[in-house]
């Protein structure tokens, strides 16, 4: 199968503080990331807000540079100018929020071919043609094409902002939380139709979520984020199955089950995110981990392979 | 996919327009204002026709004529005559036309200057921003009459000059407002998605953003043509603005200031309209707030 | 005698197209000492339902009931002064939004001192000690310290705790708390619910609790309250909810959640969208979505019916294979 991105070792901080009186600093967003990416499968990206997996979704978007690090897409690399603006419309990315990722002064028709327009692709009529092609393959419908879009639920609004997404014929989707802010119902029927244009055009998903139950339907591997580093990386069955990290154990027994059985079998942890302006110099996740050693709050641990995954703990032997 | 096809046809919901329209009914006073706007557009427009004199003739045998309902009053004159007998409806008729072209030029000119200026700063971001809008503090340190009079006193008197003036007063309001909701519609996820689909900055700018950027602006651009006929008159008032015997209301208040325990008219007239426009202009702009202002909505 | 006891209650907003009722023909029993959840998704009527019980539909909106009573103390003819006596002492709310619903120009320990104050719940000299009392007690580390901290200092979570400190600074016996983990990240979440049920546990308050989330009811009710459309459709214990739904409307919510899925098959879905203001259909609101809808659920809307503490609004309740009951063949 066809590598269609490739990350290695991406890298993007942040000064902040450039103001008058406050001191500068660096916000380590994304620190060393490395991933790859083939055509028809789709890699989820786990952890909670903070960790820099929308970072990593703008990195991955050519949106900004990384750091440090090297992305390649489909084979090439992205560091100069040229190359990006000529690889920018093989990764589309598709928003969490409905309601704010659809230009509202334009018509649904309009937005849809936008995409086309700007890359000067085909004429007018070429380009309404394949706008009302991509309507039909997300399930909107012809009479839709000239109306605005508060004239849409939300799920239907997705249902458009995957349909621009698909309009330059991307091979890589990033998508960061697309169902997370709409209800049950339509959740599934957005995630069905992401499934179906997934088989139907070979897409690769860069599935950006926290919800681990939505991942577990989707994805083919898993990566989980704590504070801008991945800490567990892995085909999804054997992470959801024996979870080697800490905080994936966590991750896992915090997300609420609707199996009432469920109930009993909980671990929690107390704390929050440390500050990522001044990161603790050991395991960022040790000030909460319940087998932290004083081995974990002085040495950072790197990723290791164990058993087909990539763990970034001192202890993953002992606790898997 | 099967469950597509299920998604039942929606009923009608109503479109912008309408949507706008009712809520903009709503506010009475901005319908009258509406309504004042019309009337004075209409009169403007058609003054060659309406107006029953030339607007500089002077009919030496009628100064100071009162008007028609006051002893003394002449048919010919409704409104009577000023001091060196021009007729008073026709000076204020020709006005209501200059008004309208001063409010008009003076508030888009600003409208235009100021919107690319703001979105400029809001994209361009680091110096250029901080260039752009530390002159436009600077403007706002003046009050803006007296920055006015300054730029008037460089320039010459004029009428031309005196609009120029007020532009460049009112110019960091409508930038600062470009600015603002510019950078804030920037953050939004479409103008992402429509960076990734690979748009140039001059399409973001002015086919993506502006659009979005154009409600408040529009508000502003209302209240705006009240400004600056305001202060067109007060220009014209001290002298500086229209010259005359340009029938500009601002400066018939100035030549008649002298007549106003004899001829009352030749003084209230041209304040009254100078009122009611300013007014008419402020209702609307009002109204429009709060019909384009989605917070102010219940 | 339950807590808190409602029946038939509505809640009507005047809006540009009419009339438009938020809320139903909606029952709620609370009894001391009891979780329920609400559940719904957007436009449910749910935050709406708890809304008014608080007293907090502010005008255009009308609530009618033909009974709402607290403690034995009848909501509807109470004089609004006496009402505010009893929200926020007897009974309390929960917001989503830590950071919006507190104020951010005061400190947190100052708007805790606050409730106290306005309810006149302790000794003057003693708030101070109340407020480090309380902030402790959900969980805040060094309290003391924490006081003087104004809420854009503090994380999502942690205000979220002084939100609940805030709440329960008066032991009020009913807790309302509407979607109180829905902007927190799941491990804060789990925290929060942690700490609101051992806070039911301890001081034997009821608790509302208002979600989407079927997860977070799955871990947290006793009983349940399935709401569609600004109706609600079902009422169950939350055991029995899970295993056998008795409204279609439940039983295809569930079936669309990705953790029963198995593999990566399709999900089944819910076909169409909740109703709106403009397109509410004759008979059953939940007609047509629905997998088993009858002749008469065009034409007949059906009403809340079954044993106490498995009711639910539909002319063919699902039985415990999931198939419609008391269809003609």
């Amino acid at each position: 199968m066809t590598t269609l991105m490739q990350a290695r070792d991406i890298r993007r901080y942040y000064s902040v503080g450039s103001g008058l009186f406050s001191r500068k600093g660096t916000v380590k967003a994304v620190d060393g990331v490395s991933f790859t990416l083939r055509e028809g499968e789709t890699l989820a990206v786990v952890g909670e807000s903070g960790c820099g997996k929308s970072t990593l979704a703008r990195v991955a978007t050519l949106l900004e540079t990384p750091t440090e690090g090297e992305l390649h897409i489909d084979g090439h690399p992205t560091t100069d100018a040229a190359a990006r603006q000529a690889l920018r419309t093989s990764v589309q990315m598709v928003f969490q929020n409905p309601y704010g990722s659809l230009n509202p002064r334009k018509t649904v028709g309009a937005i849809l071919q936008e995409p086309l327009t700007i890359n000067g692709r085909g004429n007018a009529r070429e380009r309404e043609a394949a706008a009302r092609a991509m309507m039909e393959k997300v399930g909107l419908r012809q009479d839709q094409f000239g109306r605005y879009p508060h004239m849409f639920s939300g799920g239907q609004r997705q249902r458009i902002a995957i349909a621009r997404a698909l309009m330059l014929n991307p091979r890589v989707v990033v998508a960061d939380e697309p169902v997370s802010a709409l209800d049950v119902s339509i959740q599934a029927q957005v995630l069905n139709l992401m499934m179906d244009l997934q088989d139907e055009f070979r897409l690769a998903y860069l599935f950006i979520s926290h919800d681990l139950s939505v991942v577990r339907l989707i994805a083919r591997e898993v990566m989980v984020m704590y504070c801008g580093r991945p800490v567990e990386h892995g085909p999804k069955e054997s992470i959801f199955a024996q979870p080697r990290h800490p905080y994936t154990r966590v991750l896992l027994a915090a997300t609420p089950s609707v199996d009432p059985r469920h109930r009993k079998t909980t671990i929690t942890i107390k704390g929050e995110l440390p500050s990522p302006l001044n990161p603790p110099p050991g395991c960022a996740f040790a000030s909460r981990c319940p087998y932290a050693t004083e081995r974990c709050t002085a040495e950072r641990p790197e990723p290791r392979l164990i058993a087909g995954h990539a763990v970034a703990c001192h202890h993953a032997e002992t606790i898997g | 996919m099967s469950e597509l096809s299920i998604q039942a046809a929606a009923p009608a919901i109503p479109g912008r327009l309408r949507l706008f329209w009712r809520s903009f009914a709503e506010n009475r006073g901005a319908v009258l204002g509406l309504g004042i706007m019309v009337v004075l557009i209409v009169v403007a427009a058609l003054a060659d026709v309406i107006a029953p004199h030339s607007p500089i003739e002077q009919f030496r045998s009628h100064f100071l004529t009162p008007p028609i309902w006051e002893a003394g009053g002449d048919p010919a004159f409704l409104l009577g005559t000023d001091d060196v007998g021009r007729d008073m409806l026709s000076r204020l008729i020709y006005g209501a036309r200059l008004s309208l072209i001063i409010g008009f030029s003076v508030a888009s000119l600003s409208l235009v200057a100021g919107t690319i200026l703001g979105l400029t700063a809001a994209f361009a971001g680091g110096m250029v921003d901080i260039v752009i809008m530390r002159v436009m503090d600077i403007l706002l340190v003046f009050p803006s009459l007296l920055l006015a009079i300054v730029i008037v006193a460089i320039l010459g008197p004029g009428l031309f000059n005196a609009m120029l003036a007020v532009v460049v007063v009112t110019l960091p309001g409508y930038t600062r407002l470009a600015r603002a909701s510019a950078l804030s519609e920037l953050a939004r996820d479409y103008v992402t998605a429509t960076r990734c689909a690979g748009a140039g900055s001059l399409r973001l700018m002015f086919d993506t953003v502006l659009p979005n950027c154009l409600a408040p602006l529009i508000v502003q651009v209302s209240l705006g043509f009240a400004t600056a006929i305001l202060d067109a008159a007060a220009l014209g008032f001290l002298g500086l603005g229209a010259q005359p015997p340009t029938p500009e209301w601002g400066t018939m208040l100035s030549g008649s200031l002298q007549y106003y325990q004899r001829a009352w008219w030749v003084l209230a007239f041209p304040g009254f309209a100078i009122l009611l426009t300013v007014m008419a202009f402020n209702l609307f702009g009002d109204g429009l707030r709060d019909a384009l202002d989605p917070k102010l909505k219940r | 005698m339950a807590l808190l006891e409602i029946r038939n209650l509505a809640v009507e907003f005047a809006t540009a197209r009419g009339r438009f009722r938020a809320v139903d023909g909606v029952d709620v029993t609370i009894d001391e000492g009891e979780i329920l959840c609400v559940v719904g998704e957007s436009g449910s009527g749910k935050s709406v339902s708890m809304l008014a019980v608080m007293g907090l539909i502010a005008w255009p909106g009308r609530v009618t009931a033909d009974v709402m009573r607290f403690a034995g103390t009848d909501l509807l003819g109470l004089p609004s002064r006496q009402r505010r006596k009893l929200v926020g002492k007897d009974m309390a709310m929960v917001f989503q939004e830590p950071m919006s619903s507190l104020n951010p120009c005061y400190p947190v320990g100052w708007q805790i001192a606050e409730a106290l104050r306005a309810h006149n719940a302790v000794a003057k000299p003693k708030v101070r000690d109340r407020v480090v009392e309380l902030l402790d007690q959900v969980g805040i580390p060094a309290p003391a310290s924490r006081m003087g901290a104004f809420p854009h200092q503090l994380s999502g979570g942690m205000n979220q705790r002084v939100m609940i400190a805030m709440a329960i600074a008066c032991n009020p016996r009913l807790l309302i708390a509407d979607e109180p983990t829905t902007a927190l990240d799941v491990t804060i979440q789990k925290q929060i619910l942690d700490l609101l049920i051992s806070l039911q546990k301890q001081g034997g308050m009821a608790l509302a609790l208002i979600t989407h989330d079927m997860g977070v009811v799955a871990e947290t009710a006793q009983r349940v309250q399935v709401m569609y459309a600004g109706q609600m459709v079902e009422e169950q214990l939350t055991d029995s909810l899970f295993s056998a739904p008795r409204h279609p409307y439940t039983a295809a919510l569930l079936d669309a959640l990705p953790e029963r899925a198995m593999g990566r098959a399709r999900l089944p879905t819910i076909p169409g969208v909740v109703p709106g203001i403009d397109d509410r259909p004759s008979g059953c609101l939940f007609n047509p979505r629905c997998r088993f809808v009858q002749e008469r659920c065009l034409t007949t809307p059906p009403q809340l019916e079954g044993p106490a503490g498995a009711r639910a609004r539909c002319h063919t309740p699902l039985d415990a294979a999931g198939q419609p009951t008391g269809v003609a063949a």
